[in-house]
């Protein structure tokens, strides 16, 4: 799922500085998964901002709700019967959530009170980890399952550099290093000889790097 | 005769050859290459530049290989992934080559959050092994990645990096045979200290007969004191420094340090010497350039071949 | 000048927290009234909306007792609710109410005495930092009323917010 992380209360008083009534809307998806953005942070960062606000003096209503997703148009409609009663839309969506909402809702300021930090798994119950970094161009069936653009800091198709040391990458000994992951796994598969072969150069117009990506599907669209 | 540089022809000859290296500047201060270079003269056959080391912000490989050269010099060429696309290598392989530079180095690069600029975003296009292949391509084939035929093709000695130490340690060998196949020429090792260990790689090297089709350079870094080889064994990704290392360079106390620090260094020069596949060293004396001249010439290695 | 009588909550577990209180009372061990207590099957119940919502309905302080640790009734509740505390005290900093408003305190159902004393001690901690900084702003609600030690339930004026959709 998408990995989000709550910004600073502070940055987040900012942004909202112009606004006494605001809308806070969370997400049932995947910030609900990792706790970011769900009703319950929907509950907690709206007390945050209140008695924020209160200790300035002034006051701030908020419209506490939970969206199934904000990725999908007939989710975000909901919104359409209240929204102009307030001046913006406090998101915990991930950050195309947000952006949907705010071409959705054109006249309103939508304004992101997470960031949208990467594709990841639950390791265990409160902690995240970063997997897939969407390149669009899936080797994992040459590497044992484990991905070199995501899980090595240096995203090589040939490694491990010379750095990782006990297994753990040169950046941080709590990072693994993802090559000794590849190797340790194509070994427990008994496919070490696919390290024998020099994996190619990488197209990256797949990714990012080729612009804003689309996907179709002609026989779904309507 | 693939470049036809200084280095490639003393290996090519079966001559033990020597490299050293250099780093640097900080900013566009010339006089600091000067200053090194001087005390390299005479005591190497090529230099190695490095390229933004530590990811820490330096004059560029190839500015001050082109100094070298007008000094006089070989420079061996660093390029790491780290910071340029293949776009951009490419390039600068076309104006290496145009400004006299005939070695060159494939690394990956030390990431960014190493250096000075651990915000910067971090390119690694291609990593160091497809790196090599399109140099050798450049060369060979006289092609660019993309298929373009190339308008004066770069004949360049290319090297690789090779760090046996690193994990793990079954696959050094592998992923050395992969940067051979790949188009290294010469390769150069991290610096060495666990001969034992090292004698074992190399047993592994020749079993695959990888040291008919590759030079490889044994590194070596004179130690300072005990503190830096601590620091080595400890902070340094990829380095093992044994124990009895450790305690002799405690034993000599602050006085003698240095002086054993260089003892250390020409006997496993001269250890090294006796590894059947190792055609020559890399000495990389970090902040202490001007030990090269000793340590060289104690380890009966002057004087050098003519160019 | 009047004094500043704090309003202080307390939410304490039913096993151990709440025990102690009724011993104290049993003991006719004093503490100030200032203290309103909510029971709970245990304290791992909290949440941290609960925390702040206090504060919201306006609270000068608050704390949460439990079991001495390791001796939860319901094993790990008490170290749950440690944990919802931190990151409580934490949120009401980044707010401008004040980490210290807000504590965390483990006590067993005998001790009736320590359950006087941290009353005692929360409610003068809360009385030299004043009133909870929502209440000095102009346009502030005013605060909650309560009358006196509550026995068990939830203190007067403190009714559950209904979640709005």
């Amino acid at each position: 799922m998408i990995i989000a992380e709550g910004k600073p209360i502070k940055d987040i008083l900012a942004m909202i500085e112009p606004y006494d009534k605001i809308i806070v809307a969370g997400c049932k998806g995947c910030v609900t998964v990792c706790s970011t953005g769900g009703e319950k942070e929907v509950g907690i960062l709206s007390s945050a901002l209140r008695l924020a606000r209160q200790t300035q003096g002034r006051q701030l209503e908020i419209k506490e709700v939970t969206l199934e997703r904000q990725c999908d148009t007939e989710y975000l409609e909901p919104l359409r019967e209240y929204i102009d009663s307030y001046p913006a839309v406090l998101s915990l969506a991930c950050g195309a959530g947000i952006q949907f909402l705010a071409e959705k809702f054109r006249k309103h300021p939508v304004l992101p009170a997470v960031d949208t930090q990467f594709i990841g798994v639950t390791e265990e119950q409160g902690v995240w980890t970063e997997r897939c970094q969407a390149c669009g161009n899936c080797v994992l069936d040459q590497t044992g399952g484990i991905c070199p653009v995501a899980r090595c800091s240096k995203s090589l198709f040939n490694g491990p550099c010379g750095g990782s040391k006990n297994g753990k990458c040169e950046i941080d000994s709590q990072v693994d290093c993802g090559w000794q992951l590849i190797y340790d796994r194509l070994k427990e598969l008994g496919q070490l000889e696919k390290l024998e072969v020099v994996m190619p150069v990488k197209s990256w117009s797949t990714s990012r790097d080729g612009g804003p990506r689309k996907r179709v599907r002609e026989d779904l669209k309507i | 005769m693939k470049a036809g540089s200084n280095l490639e022809k003393i290996l090519s000859s079966g001559q033990f050859a020597v490299t050293g290296e250099l780093g640097p500047p900080k900013g566009a201060d010339v006089s600091v290459i000067e200053r090194k270079a001087k005390l390299l003269r005479g005591n190497v056959d090529s230099i190695n530049v490095t390229d933004n080391q530590t990811a820490i912000v330096r004059m560029s490989s190839i500015a001050v290989s082109a100094l070298l050269i007008r000094m006089g010099l070989e420079p061996n060429m660093q390029m790491v992934c780290r910071d340029r696309n293949r776009i951009a290598m490419q390039s600068d392989i076309f104006g290496a080559y145009a400004l006299g530079i005939r070695n060159i180095l494939c690394l990956s690069g030390d990431h960014q959050k190493f250096g000075n600029h651990p915000t910067a975003k971090n390119v690694f296009d291609l990593d160091s092994m497809q790196l090599l292949q399109t140099v050798k391509r450049m060369r060979d084939e006289h092609k660019v990645l993309g298929g373009d035929e190339i308008e004066g093709p770069p004949q360049m000695f290319i090297g690789a990096a090779a760090n046996p130490f690193a994990d793990p340690f079954e696959y050094r060998v592998i992923r050395l045979a992969k940067k051979v196949a790949s188009g290294a020429d010469f390769i150069q090792t991290q610096c060495i200290y666990d001969m034992g260990k090292f004698e074992r790689f190399m047993q592994m090297v020749r079993e695959r007969g990888l040291h008919q089709k590759v030079h490889i350079l044994a590194g070596v870094t004179p130690l300072k004191s005990v503190g830096m080889a601590k620091y080595m064994k400890e902070k340094v990704a990829g380095m093992e420094v044994p124990d009895e290392i450790i305690t002799r360079m405690k034993g000599a106390g602050k006085e003698k340090a240095r002086e054993e620090g260089l003892n250390i260094c020409v006997e496993q020069i001269q250890r090294l010497k006796q590894v059947e596949g190792v055609h020559g060293i890399h000495l990389m004396a970090i902040e202490w350039e001007d030990a090269v001249h000793t340590i060289v010439e104690r380890a009966g290695l002057l004087p050098r071949p003519e160019a | 000048m009047e004094k500043f009588e704090p309003i202080v909550i307390a939410f304490c577990c039913h096993y151990c927290a709440y025990t102690a209180a009724d011993l104290a009372g049993t003991m006719r061990l004093q503490y100030p009234s200032n203290v309103r207590i909510i029971r709970l099957p245990c304290t791992g119940k909290v949440d941290i909306r609960h925390l702040l919502e206090v504060f919201e309905k306006g609270a000068d302080g608050a704390y949460v007792a439990g079991c001495l640790e390791g001796d939860c009734h319901f094993l790990k509740g008490n170290f749950r609710a440690k944990k919802r505390v931190a990151l409580a005290k934490r949120i009401l900093g980044d707010a401008g109410i004040g980490e210290d408003r807000l504590e965390m305190f483990n006590m067993s159902a005998a001790m009736g005495p320590r359950f006087a004393e941290v009353a005692r001690e929360m409610t003068e901690r809360i009385r030299k930092l004043g009133p909870s900084p929502i209440k000095k702003g102009k346009g502030a609600e005013p605060s909650a009323k309560g009358n006196g030690k509550n026995a068990g339930g939830m203190a007067q004026g403190m009714e559950p917010k209904a979640q709005s959709l």
